[in-house]
C-alpha cells in the first residue's frame, strides 16, 4: 500500500484525478507480478500470464458488462446466476439434441432478455437496482435447478472443440478461444463507451442523472440498455464458462457477482457512477487473477485468503475513491 | 354499506394485509396438500409439527431481519450480516472445540462472548465506514460481505468444524416449556429490541434520521452516533443468529453458514412494510415477513421441489412486494383511477417544485 | 435600441394550480438584442411564467408567439429545438465529463455512428472563443469554478441556435468577479441579437445589465419598464406592493410599543461573521427579549444569515459570543446547546419529518437535546403536546396524525412548538408566515410578541415589511448578500424608509449599531 500512495502522491500534480485509481491498479498489478516473479521461478513464464486470462476470461466478460451498469451508478447482482443459467440452458438444450448454433443463439438471448426486463422495472417503477437485480438473481438461480438438480455434461462437438482448441506460438505458449472472445468483447465495449452516444450517455447519467435528463439525453433508454448489456455479457460469460467446464451445473458461479463487482471497483470505476474505464476493469480482473495464481503458487496459503485480500483491496480502493471525491469538492 | 366499504378499504390498505394474505394462502395450500400439516404432537414433553418447525427454522432469520430493520430504518443497508453469522458461529465453535470438556457451560459461555465480541467489533467497523467516513452503506458493508466469508473460512481453516457440546447445541435444537428454545431466543431479542427502541427515544430518533436526515440535523440530532449504533446492533443480532445456525447442525461451515441470509433479511424487512428509503420501521412486520419467507421455503420442501427452485418463488415475491410499495407503480395506478388527487399532490407545493 | 418586432410575445397567460392562481392574465414581450429582467418576490409567478415559456407547464389561457408564429411547447426539449434555451440556477451539466462534451453531448458530431472527438473539440473551442472564453475543452468540467460551469451551460444553450436565452437566477452563487465575467458573456450575446430573459434577485445586477424590466406580483403583471426610467426605489415598491400594505394595516392589532431594548444584556453578539459566496461578513447584536427583524428581498442573504447563526452552515469568517463568552456555532447541535432554535423556511425538506406524528415532531428537538437514553416520559409528552396544540391551535388537534397530513400553517405551528418546548433563549424564524393562511399568520405574529415579552429573543426573517415593522425592536436590512444597515424601530420608521435602504443600500440611511 505504501508504494501505492507514494505513486499517487508523486503524480498528483500532473494527472487528472480521474486517472489516479486506474494508475493505482496498474501499479498494484505490477507489484503483484513482481512479487510473483521474484518469489517463484516458474512465474516468469509467459504462459502464467496466459493462464490468468484463460482462467478468468469469463470473469472478464462479465466484469465488462458490470462496468456499464456501475458507470450509470447502478448495480447488477444477477450476473453470477445468469452465468450459471446460461450454462445450464446450453447444456440442457444440447442434451436434448438441438444443433449447436441454435443453442448458442437461444443461450445468448436469455440473459439479455432478463436484463432488459430488470432494466424496465428499474426505470419505469423506480425501484432500486439492488432489489430488482436481487430478484433477478433469485429467478435465474431458481431456473438453474428448475432445469436440472444436478450437473449436465456437454459432449457436443463444437463445445469440446472450443474447449480444447489452443491458439499459440511454436514455443508452446497458448491461449484458448475464450480468451480471444473475451478480448473481442473488451474491444467492442471500450469502443462503445468511448465513441458512441450510448457510451457517452452512460457516463453522463452516472455523473448526474437529473442533468442528463434536462440535457435531453435518453436516460430511460440508456438505463435499460446497460442492464441488457450486462445480461448479454453475463450470457457470453456463461457460454465461455461452459466451454471451460464442458458442463452446466446449477450451483456454479455462486457469489461470482461479488468478485465481478470487486474487479470493477479495483479497476478504478467509481461505484457511484460516472467515472471509470474498461481498461481499468481489465486490470482489476488481472489483479484478482494474479492474486489467485500467487496463492496457488505458494501452496501453503489457502484459497480463502483471496477473499480476504479482495475485501482488503475493495476497502483500500473505496477509501481512495472517497478521498479523491472529497478533494473534488 | 359505505361504512363496511370503508372498513374493507382500511383493511386492504393496511401494510400487513398482503403479507398476511400470502401467509394464510401458503398455510392453506400446505394443509390441502398434506392435511397433517396443521397437526401438533406431544412427544417426550416436546411439541412437534410442521408449524413448530417453521417457527424454529425462522428464528435465525428473524434475528438477522430485526437488526436489518433498524439499519434500513436509518436509510442504510447491511450486506455483511451473512458473513457475520458465519464468523461469529465459527469463532464460537472454534473456542468450544478447543475446550477439554466441550460440555462445560463456562466454556460455551466464553465462546458466545467471544463470538459476540468479534461481531460487535466488525459491526463497529461497518458503522465507522458509514457514519464517520461517509461511504454509502451498500458499498461499505459489501467489503465485509466479501472479506467476511474469507475470515470465517480462515477461522475454520476451510474445514467444517464439528463440535459436540450439549449446551451449545441447545441454542439451536433445545427445548423449553415444550417449545424449541430458538423460538424463545428470537422472541427475547425481539422484545429486547422493541423495548430498547420504543422505551427509549432510540426508535424515534432512528425514524427521524431515516425519514428526513436534513430536518433531523437541524433539530439538533447527532445522527452519526445513531447510524453507528444501528450497525453495531445489526452485527449483534447477526452474531446470535450465527450461533443458532451453527448450533442447529453442531458444526461451523465458514462457506455455507448464513449464505443468502442478508438477502432474505432485507426481503423480510421490506415485506414487513419498512421502506427501503428509511423512516418508520415495523418490528412486528419484519417478524411476519421472516415467517412468510420460512413458510415459503418449508412449503417448497414439503412439495418436493428442490430448495433452489424456491428462489424462483422468492423472486416473484420480491418483485410483487416491491411493486406494491413502489411510489412509481402506485402513482401509475392512482393516476388511472383518481387523476384529480394525483395532480393535487404534485402541485400541493408549487414552490418546492420550482426550486427543485 | 429595441427593434419594432418582439421575438417573443406572451399574451394573457393564466395558469392555476389547485388552490393557487399562479398567473393571472400576464403579458410579456421580449425583443431581440435586449436583456430583459423579470422581477418579483416569492409567489409572484416568475418561475411559473418561465415554465410556461419553456414548455414545462401548459397554460390555462393565453398564447405564446415566437418569431411571429404561435407556439405551444410540450416540453423543454421542444422549446430548445425551437430556439428557446434555458440555463438554470443549478448548473445542469455533468461535472465528470469534459467541457467539450458538456457542450455537445446528445448532439455530438459523428461519422458512421462514431463520435468525432477532434471535430467536437474544435467546435467547442470556436464556440467558447465566440463567448470570449479561454478554457481547456479537454478538462473535466468539475475542475472549473461554478461561474465557468455556468458559462459552459450558456455555451451549450446558444449552440442550439438559440433566439431566446432564459437565465434563471444564474448569479445566485457567484462572486462579484464571476458575475462580471458572466455579464461580459451576456453582452456579447445581446450584441449578437439574442434576446435574454434574466431572472435575478440582485438589484445592482438588474441595473448593471438589464435594458428593460417586467415586474410581477402575486401572479399579476405590475408593468413593463425601461430600466433607465424606473428608479430602484420604484422597483422595490412595485415588487413589494404598497396597496397591499395599506390593506393589511387595517385589520391588525395596534403596533406594539417597540422602544429599543438597547439596555438589555446582549445574548448573541457576532462580529464580522460571514461565509464565502453566501453572505458578506456582518455584525449583529441580539439582546434578551429583543425581536430583530431581518428585511430584504428574496435572495438578498436573509436565509444565509439565519443559517450561519444556527450553525446550519459553517461560517468561514468572524467571531461569535454568547452571553459574552466567545464560542463557535459550527453545528446545529452546538447552537442548540446555547439555547438557539431555528425554523427553516423550507418546511418540508428541512423542518418536519412528514411520516412521523405530530407528537413525535413536537418533541423531536427536546428529545435530541436530552439524548436517546433519556426519553421524554409519556406523561410529560402528553402534557407538552396538549399544551402546545392548544396554545398554538394546531388543527386537527390529533397528536397521532402524521404531520405531513396537516396544512402548511399547522405544520409551521408544529415546528414553532418543537422549539418552544425546548425553551430557547433565541429563536430564529426564517419566513415563518410564508405560504400560510391569514389566521395562522396572525397567530404566529402574536406568538412572537408574547415570546419577546417573556424574555425570549427572536430573529424574525420575513419578506413582508409590515410584519417586520409590527414586531421588531430593531431591523437589519439585507441587500445583495450584504447587511447594509440596522434601523432602530422607533415611531419614525416606516416601510418606505426600509424600502429605501433595500433599494439604495446604506448610503442614505445609517444607524449602525
Amino acid at each position: 500500500m505504501t508504494t501505492l500512495s507514494l505513486l499517487a502522491a508523486r503524480t498528483w500534480s500532473h494527472l487528472p484525478r480521474r486517472h489516479i485509481p486506474v494508475l493505482a491498479t496498474l501499479a498494484l498489478l505490477l507489484v503483484l507480478y513482481g512479487v510473483g516473479v521474484s518469489q517463484y521461478r516458474a512465474f516468469s513464464n509467459i504462459q502464467v500470464v496466459f493462464n490468468v486470462f484463460i482462467d478468468n476470461g469469463f470473469l472478464l466478460v462479465v466484469a465488462v458488462g458490470m462496468t456499464f451498469v456501475i458507470l450509470t451508478g447502478g448495480i447488477d447482482l444477477s450476473v453470477g446466476s445468469v452465468v450459471a443459467m446460461t450454462a445450464m440452458v446450453s447444456a440442457f438444450l444440447l442434451r436434448e439434441g438441438l444443433p449447436a448454433a441454435l443453442v448458442l443463439l437461444i443461450a445468448l438471448l436469455v440473459g439479455p432478455a432478463l436484463g432488459f426486463l430488470m432494466g424496465c422495472v428499474i426505470h419505469f417503477f423506480d425501484i432500486q437496482p439492488f432489489i430488482v437485480t436481487l430478484a433477478g438473481m433469485f429467478f435465474a438461480r431458481g431456473m438453474c435447478t428448475f432445469i436440472s438438480d444436478s450437473s449436465i455434461p456437454i459432449t457436443d462437438g463444437f463445445w469440446t472443440r472450443m474447449s480444447q482448441q489452443r491458439i499459440g506460438n511454436p514455443g508452446g505458449n497458448f491461449v484458448s478461444t475464450s480468451v480471444l472472445i473475451a478480448f473481442a468483447v473488451v474491444a467492442v465495449a471500450a469502443y462503445t463507451l468511448a465513441y458512441t452516444r450510448l457510451g457517452r450517455n452512460v457516463y453522463a447519467i452516472g455523473g448526474n442523472p437529473q442533468s442528463a435528463r434536462l440535457m435531453g439525453l435518453p436516460v430511460g433508454r440508456t438505463r435499460i440498455a446497460v442492464y441488457t448489456i450486462s445480461g448479454l455479457c453475463a450470457a457470453i460469460g456463461g457460454i465461455l464458462l461452459s466451454f471451460y467446464t464442458l458442463s452446466g451445473a446449477p450451483l456454479i458461479a455462486v457469489g461470482m457477482e461479488l468478485d465481478v463487482i470487486a474487479a470493477v471497483v479495483i479497476g478504478g470505476t467509481v461505484l457511484t457512477g460516472g467515472s471509470g474505464y474498461i481498461f481499468g476493469t481489465v486490470l482489476g480482473v488481472l489483479v484478482l487473477g494474479v492474486i489467485q495464481t500467487l496463492i496457488t503458487f505458494d501452496g501453503s496459503l489457502s484459497s480463502w485468503w483471496s477473499k480476504i485480500v479482495i475485501g482488503g483491496l475493495l476497502f483500500a480502493f473505496i477509501l481512495l475513491q472517497r478521498l479523491l471525491g472529497i478533494r473534488f469538492k | 354499506m359505505s361504512n363496511r366499504q370503508a372498513g374493507y378499504r382500511a383493511l386492504t390498505t393496511h401494510r400487513l394485509f398482503w403479507p398476511v394474505v400470502v401467509l394464510v394462502v401458503l398455510l392453506a395450500a400446505n394443509t390441502a396438500y398434506r392435511p397433517s400439516f396443521l397437526s401438533l404432537q406431544l412427544r417426550n414433553g416436546h411439541l412437534y409439527g410442521s408449524l413448530i418447525d417453521i417457527l424454529r427454522l425462522s428464528a435465525p432469520l428473524i434475528l438477522v431481519a430485526l437488526g436489518m430493520t433498524l439499519v434500513i430504518a436509518t436509510g442504510g443497508i447491511d450486506l455483511s450480516v451473512g458473513s457475520l453469522c458465519a464468523i461469529s458461529g465459527a469463532i464460537a465453535c472454534l473456542h468450544i472445540s478447543r475446550q477439554p470438556d466441550q460440555n462445560s457451560l463456562g466454556g460455551v459461555l466464553t465462546a458466545l462472548g467471544l463470538g459476540l465480541g468479534v461481531a460487535l467489533v466488525l459491526g463497529a467497523w461497518n458503522g465507522l465506514l458509514v457514519a464517520v467516513i461517509g461511504i454509502q452503506p451498500i458499498i461499505a458493508t459489501l467489503i465485509l460481505m466479501v472479506a467476511g466469508r474469507g475470515l470465517a473460512q480462515l477461522i475454520t481453516e476451510g474445514q467444517i468444524l464439528t463440535i459436540n457440546a450439549e449446551p451449545y447445541k441447545a441454542i439451536g435444537v433445545g427445548h423449553l416449556l415444550a417449545l424449541p428454545l430458538a423460538i424463545f431466543l428470537a422472541l427475547a431479542v425481539a422484545v429486547l429490541i422493541a423495548t430498547v427502541t420504543r422505551r427509549t427515544a432510540l426508535g424515534l430518533i432512528i425514524e427521524s434520521v431515516g425519514g428526513n436526515a436534513r430536518a433531523s440535523r437541524l433539530a439538533g440530532i447527532r445522527s452519526g452516533r445513531i447510524t453507528f449504533l444501528v450497525y453495531v446492533l445489526s452485527a449483534a443480532c447477526a452474531a446470535v443468529a450465527g450461533f443458532m445456525m451453527t448450533a442447529n447442525v453442531s458444526s461451523a461451515d465458514g462457506n455455507a453458514a448464513g449464505l443468502w441470509v442478508e438477502l432474505d433479511a432485507i426481503l423480510a424487512v421490506v415485506i414487513g412494510g419498512t421502506s427501503l428509503a428509511g423512516g418508520r420501521f415495523h418490528l412486528s412486520g419484519t417478524i411476519l415477513g421472516a415467517l412468510l419467507i420460512q413458510t415459503l421455503t418449508t412449503t417448497v420442501y414439503a412439495m418436493n421441489i428442490t430448495p433452489q427452485t424456491a428462489l424462483l418463488f422468492k423472486a416473484v415475491v420480491v418483485i410483487a412486494v416491491c411493486l406494491i410499495q413502489a411510489p412509481g407503480f402506485r402513482a401509475r395506478f392512482a393516476r388511472r383511477r383518481t387523476p384529480v388527487a394525483a395532480s393535487a399532490t404534485i402541485t400541493e407545493q408549487p414552490k418546492a417544485q420550482v426550486s427543485a | 435600441m429595441t427593434p419594432s418586432q418582439p421575438v417573443l410575445t406572451m399574451t394573457g397567460i393564466s395558469k392555476s394550480f389547485p388552490g393557487v392562481r399562479a398567473l393571472d392574465n400576464v403579458d410579456f414581450r421580449l425583443f431581440p438584442g435586449e436583456v430583459h429582467a423579470l422581477m418579483g418576490e416569492n409567489g409572484a409567478g416568475k418561475s411559473t411564467l418561465i415554465k410556461v415559456l419553456t414548455g414545462v407547464y401548459d397554460t390555462d389561457h393565453g398564447t405564446v408567439t415566437l418569431g411571429g408564429e404561435q407556439v405551444s411547447f410540450t416540453g423543454p426539449m421542444q422549446a430548445t429545438s425551437a430556439g428557446v434555451s434555458t440555463v438554470y440556477q443549478e448548473v445542469n451539466l455533468c461535472t465528470n465529463l469534459s467541457v467539450a462534451e458538456n457542450i455537445f453531448i446528445g448532439r455530438e458530431p459523428r461519422r458512421f455512428g462514431a463520435v468525432r472527438w477532434g471535430e467536437m473539440r474544435r467546435r467547442a473551442r470556436a464556440l467558447l472563443a465566440r463567448l470570449d472564453l479561454d478554457l481547456d475543452v479537454n478538462a473535466q468540467l468539475g475542475s472549473y469554478s461554478l461561474a465557468v460551469q455556468q458559462m459552459v451551460a450558456i455555451a451549450r444553450a446558444i449552440d442550439i441556435k438559440a433566439r431566446v436565452l432564459v437565465l434563471d437566477e444564474p448569479t445566485s452563487s457567484l462572486d462579484a468577479g464571476e458575475v462580471a465575467q458572466l455579464f461580459r458573456v451576456m453582452r456579447h450575446l445581446r450584441d449578437d441579437g439574442i434576446a435574454i430573459l434574466f431572472v435575478t434577485h440582485f438589484l445592482d445586477q438588474v441595473y448593471g445589465i438589464a435594458d428593460r424590466i417586467t415586474v410581477l406580483r402575486n401572479g399579476q403583471l405590475v408593468g413593463e419598464y425601461a430600466t433607465s426610467e424606473l428608479p430602484q426605489l420604484g422597483l422595490v415598491e412595485k415588487m413589494i406592493g404598497t396597496e397591499l400594505r395599506v390593506l393589511e394595516r387595517l385589520d391588525e392589532q395596534p403596533r406594539r410599543d417597540l422602544a429599543d431594548r438597547a439596555e438589555g444584556p446582549p445574548l448573541l453578539d457576532v462580529r464580522e461573521l460571514g461565509r464565502r459566496s453566501a453572505v458578506a461578513p456582518f455584525s449583529l447584536t441580539i439582546r434578551e427579549g429583543e425581536v430583530v427583524g431581518l428585511a430584504g428581498l428574496l435572495g438578498s442573504g436573509r436565509t444565509e444569515v439565519a443559517r450561519l447563526l444556527f450553525g446550519a452552515d459553517r461560517a468561514d469568517h468572524g467571531s461569535v459570543r454568547v452571553n459574552g463568552t466567545p464560542t463557535t456555532l459550527r453545528t446545529p447541535v452546538a447552537a442548540v446547546g446555547h439555547g438557539i432554535g431555528f425554523c427553516s423556511e423550507n418546511r418540508r425538506a428541512e423542518g418536519i419529518v412528514a411520516e412521523l406524528s405530530v407528537r413525535e415532531n413536537l418533541i423531536l428537538a427536546l428529545q435530541a437535546a436530552r439524548g436517546w437514553l433519556r426519553p421524554v416520559p409519556r406523561r410529560r409528552q402528553d402534557e407538552l403536546v396538549e399544551r402546545y396544540v392548544r396554545a398554538l391551535r394546531i388543527r386537527p388537534a390529533d397528536p397521532d396524525l402524521p404531520v405531513g397530513n396537516l396544512s402548511g400553517g399547522n405544520q409551521q405551528k408544529v415546528l414553532l412548538a418543537r422549539w418552544l418546548i425546548t425553551e430557547p433563549r433565541l429563536l430564529i424564524l426564517d419566513e415563518p408566515t410564508r405560504g400560510i393562511d391569514i389566521g395562522a399568520k396572525t397567530e404566529i405574529q402574536r406568538l412572537v410578541a408574547r415570546l419577546s415579552d417573556g424574555g425570549t429573543a427572536v430573529l424574525f426573517v420575513s419578506a413582508e415589511l409590515e410584519e417586520v415593522l409590527r414586531l421588531s425592536h430593531k431591523i437589519a436590512v439585507m441587500r445583495d448578500r450584504e447587511m447594509v444597515t440596522q434601523l432602530s424601530n422607533d415611531q419614525s420608521l416606516d416601510a418606505d424608509r426600509i424600502m429605501q435602504s433595500i433599494a439604495v443600500g446604506a448610503q442614505r440611511e445609517g444607524t449602525p449599531s
